[in-house]
C-alpha cells in the first residue's frame, strides 16, 4: 500500500501592493487593481482579501476589511476588486492611486465549488454581490460551460460588471427596483422559465436574503445545486476571532460556522 | 548570542512571545511560521458546548476594537481529540485556556486536560460565576482564590491566572491568585466597554456589552502589570494593545516576563514574528545580551523628560 501525503493547505500572505488602477465606475463603484504575489495570484472565485484600507480625514478605523476576487489577471500579475463606497474603510480604499501601496491578506476562505460536468450555470448577484460572483463566469466558460448572469440593482444604470460578463462570453439579464423587475415574484418565474426552457445545473447567489431563499426553492423543487456567498463583518478573516459566525442549519440542527472559514461560500441548502 | 528564553515557573519558553487566548486558532500555520513562537495559547474551552453570544459581535472604536464573542466551546472531548493533536506538530508549548461557571467545574475540566501535548492551564477568570453572583471570578479575591486553588489540587501542569481589569484594585485579586497557587498571572483579559449606534439608537453589539481590546488599552494594562509586579513575585505575562517591538518592550521593563499580543493578529497577522526578530536587535543596541534583562528594569526615579524639567 503506497501512503498518500496529505493535500498540503495553499499559504496565505499579508503582502504590501502596488496599485496598478483605481478606476471610479458608474455610481458608488470603483475597480481597483493591484500586483500581487503568486500566493495572491491563486486565489479562486469566491475567495476573499482581507485589505487594510487607509484612513481617510476624520476615518480612524482600525480593522481590515474583507473584498472579493473580482478577477486574476495572471498575464500582468494583478488581481482586482470592486467594491462600492460604504463607509470608513471603502472610503480610504476609494483614494488610493495608481503607485500606492496596499496591503492585503490572503487569500482567504472556500470559494465556489465547480462541478465539471455541468453544462448551464445561473449568476444571481444584487449589487456589489456580483463582483463576488463575476470570477466564477470566466472560470465556467473557460471550462464550455453556458453562464447567464443575472444582475440585480437598484436602478438599470447601477448594474454591477455587466460589461465585464459580456465580454466573458456571458448572457446578462438586468433587473431593477425601478421598474419592479428585480422583485422576487417577478423573478421567479423568470428564472423558472430558463429551467425549464434551458435546463440549470447550478446557481451561485451573492448580496440578497430574498435572492437566496428563491435560490433554495428552485434547489429544493428542481434538485438544482446552488451556492451563496454570504457576508458578515470580520475582524481576524481566518478563523481565529469568531466574529463572523452565522447561524446554518445542518441535519435538522442549528450550528454556527464562521463566514470566513467554512464560508464565505455556503451551500444553498445550509444557509439561513 | 543574544538569549531569549524566559522561564514561566518549571516552563521554560524559547522566546517571551505568545498569541492571546481567542485571537489565534488553527490555519495561522498558513500565515506565519509556528515553531518561532514563545507559546501558543489555544482559545479559552468551556465544559460544555456554547454557541457563544448573538450577532452582531463585532465592531471598532479608536485606536481598537469592541467584541463580544462570549466563548462559543467545543467542550474538552473535541479540545483533547482534534486541538491538542492539530499542534503537537508544532515546536511550542500548547497552553489550554479554561473557563467555567463554579469553582467545581473549573476543577473537574483542568483534571480532564491532564493529557500529554498540553504544558500548562490558562484559567480565564473572567467568566460568571454562577454560583455566588454570576460576575467574573476575577472580579473578586475568594473567588479567584477558590477557584485556582482547587484548578492546582486537580492537575499537575503549570496553572496561569489570567486576570479581568475590570476591577478597582488588580492588586488584590494578583495577591488572591497567588495564595491560591498559580504558577503566573497573565494581566489581562478585556475592559468592559459599549457603542451605540447614533442613527438607530441601539447598542452596536447584540450583548449590548463587550470587550475593548487593541492598542488604545496598552496604558491601562501596562499600568496594572506594573502594579501586580509590585504585588507579588510571579512571573507575569502581560497582554494588552501590543502590536510592535516596542509595546512589548514597554511591558517588559514594567514587569512583565512575557507578552500575549491579541487584536494586533487581526490587524498585521505577522506581528508575533516581527516582535521576537527585532528583538535581538533591539537588545544589542542597548547593550544587553538576554531578554530578562530588561524585566522590570523601568528607571522608576527617572521619569521626566530634561526639557521639560529645563522649563518648569
Ligand atoms: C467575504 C466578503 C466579501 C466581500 N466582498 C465585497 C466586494 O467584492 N465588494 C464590495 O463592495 N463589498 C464586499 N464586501 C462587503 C465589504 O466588506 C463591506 O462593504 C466593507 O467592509 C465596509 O467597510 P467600510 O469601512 O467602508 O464600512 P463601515 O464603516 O464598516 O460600514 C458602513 C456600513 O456598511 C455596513 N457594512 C459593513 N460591513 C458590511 C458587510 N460585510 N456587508 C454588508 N454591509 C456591511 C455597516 O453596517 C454600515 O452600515 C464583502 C464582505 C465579505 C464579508
Ligand atoms: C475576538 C477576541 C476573542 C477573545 N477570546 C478570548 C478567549 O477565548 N479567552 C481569553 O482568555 N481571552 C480572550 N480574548 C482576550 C485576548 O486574549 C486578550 O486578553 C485581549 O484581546 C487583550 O489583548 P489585545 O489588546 O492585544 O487584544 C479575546 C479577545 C478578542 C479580541
Amino acid at each position: 500500500m503506497s501512503t498518500l501525503s496529505p493535500i498540503q493547505p495553499r499559504p496565505i500572505r499579508a503582502e504590501v501592493c502596488r496599485v496598478v488602477f483605481n478606476t471610479p465606475l458608474h455610481g458608488p463603484y470603483r475597480h481597483l487593481a493591484v500586483t500581487a504575489s503568486a500566493t495572491a495570484l491563486a486565489a479562486m472565485p469566491g475567495q476573499f482579501f482581507q485589505l487594510l484600507c487607509p484612513g481617510q480625514g476624520q476615518d480612524r478605523h482600525t480593522l481590515r476589511r474583507p473584498m472579493s476576487v473580482y478577477r486574476v489577471d495572471h498575464a500582468r500579475g494583478q488581481l482586482e476588486f470592486l467594491f462600492k463606497i460604504v463607509g470608513a474603510g471603502t472610503r480610504g480604499l476609494s483614494g488610493l492611486a495608481a503607485g500606492d501601496e496596499l496591503d492585503i491578506f490572503g487569500p482567504l476562505g472556500q470559494g465556489f465549488r465547480l462541478n465539471m460536468q455541468w453544462r448551464h450555470i445561473v449568476l444571481l448577484g444584487r449589487g456589489a454581490g456580483m463582483a463576488t460572483l463575476a470570477p466564477l463566469a470566466e472560470t465556467a466558460i473557460a471550462r464550455g460551460m453556458k453562464v447567464t448572469a443575472i444582475l440585480s440593482a437598484a436602478r438599470p444604470e447601477l448594474a454591477v460588471a455587466a460589461d465585464h460578463l459580456r465580454a466573458a462570453g456571458a448572457e446578462v439579464r438586468i433587473v431593477n427596483d425601478a421598474d419592479g423587475s428585480a422583485a422576487p415574484e417577478w423573478l421567479e418565474p423568470v428564472l423558472r422559465q430558463i429551467v425549464t426552457e434551458q435546463g440549470v445545473n447550478f446557481i451561485a447567489t451573492c448580496g440578497s436574503g430574498r435572492l437566496l431563499r428563491l435560490v433554495r426553492r428552485l434547489h429544493q423543487e428542481f434538485g438544482i445545486d446552488g451556492q451563496v456567498a454570504l457576508e458578515q463583518p470580520m475582524a481576524c478573516g481566518i478563523g481565529s476571532c469568531f466574529c463572523c459566525v452565522r447561524p446554518f442549519v445542518v441535519d435538522g440542527q442549528t450550528i454556527f460556522k464562521r463566514v470566513c472559514q467554512e464560508g464565505p461560500v455556503f451551500a444553498i441548502q445550509e444557509a439561513a | 548570542m543574544i538569549d531569549l528564553t524566559v522561564r514561566i515557573g518549571s516552563l521554560i519558553l524559547e522566546n517571551p512571545v505568545m498569541p492571546g487566548s481567542g485571537t489565534f486558532a488553527e490555519g495561522m500555520e498558513r500565515v506565519i511560521d509556528v515553531d518561532r513562537l514563545g507559546a501558543i495559547v489555544a482559545k479559552t474551552i468551556t465544559p460544555d458546548i456554547r454557541h457563544g453570544n448573538p450577532q452582531p459581535r463585532l465592531t471598532e472604536v479608536v485606536g481598537g476594537m469592541l467584541s463580544s464573542i462570549g466563548i462559543p466551546s467545543k467542550g474538552p472531548d473535541y479540545f483533547c481529540a482534534e486541538t491538542v493533536p492539530f499542534y503537537a506538530r508544532f515546536k511550542p508549548p500548547l497552553i489550554a485556556s479554561i473557563s467555567a461557571s463554579s469553582v467545581e467545574a473549573f476543577g473537574k475540566l483542568a483534571a480532564r486536560l491532564n493529557t500529554p501535548g498540553i504544558a500548562a492551564i490558562e484559567v480565564n477568570l473572567s467568566c460568571p460565576n454562577l454560583e455566588v453572583n454570576g460576575r467574573a471570578f476575577a472580579m473578586f479575591p475568594e473567588a479567584t482564590r477558590d477557584a485556582i486553588r482547587h484548578i492546582k489540587e486537580s492537575t499537575d501542569r503549570p496553572v496561569w491566572a489570567k486576570l479581568t481589569p475590570n476591577v478597582g484594585d488588580i492588586t488584590e485579586i494578583a495577591v488572591a491568585a497567588h495564595e491560591g497557587g498559580a504558577d503566573a498571572l497573565v494581566v489581562a483579559n478585556a475592559l468592559l466597554g459599549m457603542a451605540i449606534d447614533v442613527t438607530t439608537f441601539r447598542p452596536k453589539l447584540g450583548n449590548v456589552m463587550g470587550g475593548v481590546t487593541g492598542a488604545a488599552m496598552k496604558p491601562v494594562i501596562l499600568r496594572m502589570v506594573y502594579q501586580c509586579a509590585q504585588a507579588v513575585p510571579l512571573p507575569i505575562i502581560g497582554c494588552g494593545g501590543i502590536s510592535s517591538i516596542n509595546d512589548a518592550v514597554e511591558y517588559m521593563l514594567a514587569g512583565a516576563t512575557a507578552v500575549q499580543v491579541g487584536t494586533a493578529n487581526f490587524i498585521h497577522p505577522t506581528t508575533m514574528i516581527d516582535i521576537i526578530d527585532a528583538l535581538p536587535e533591539f537588545l544589542r543596541r542597548h547593550g544587553l545580551t538576554r531578554v530578562t534583562d530588561l524585566i522590570g528594569t523601568m528607571r522608576a526615579n527617572e521619569a521626566a523628560d530634561p526639557s521639560w524639567a529645563a522649563v518648569g
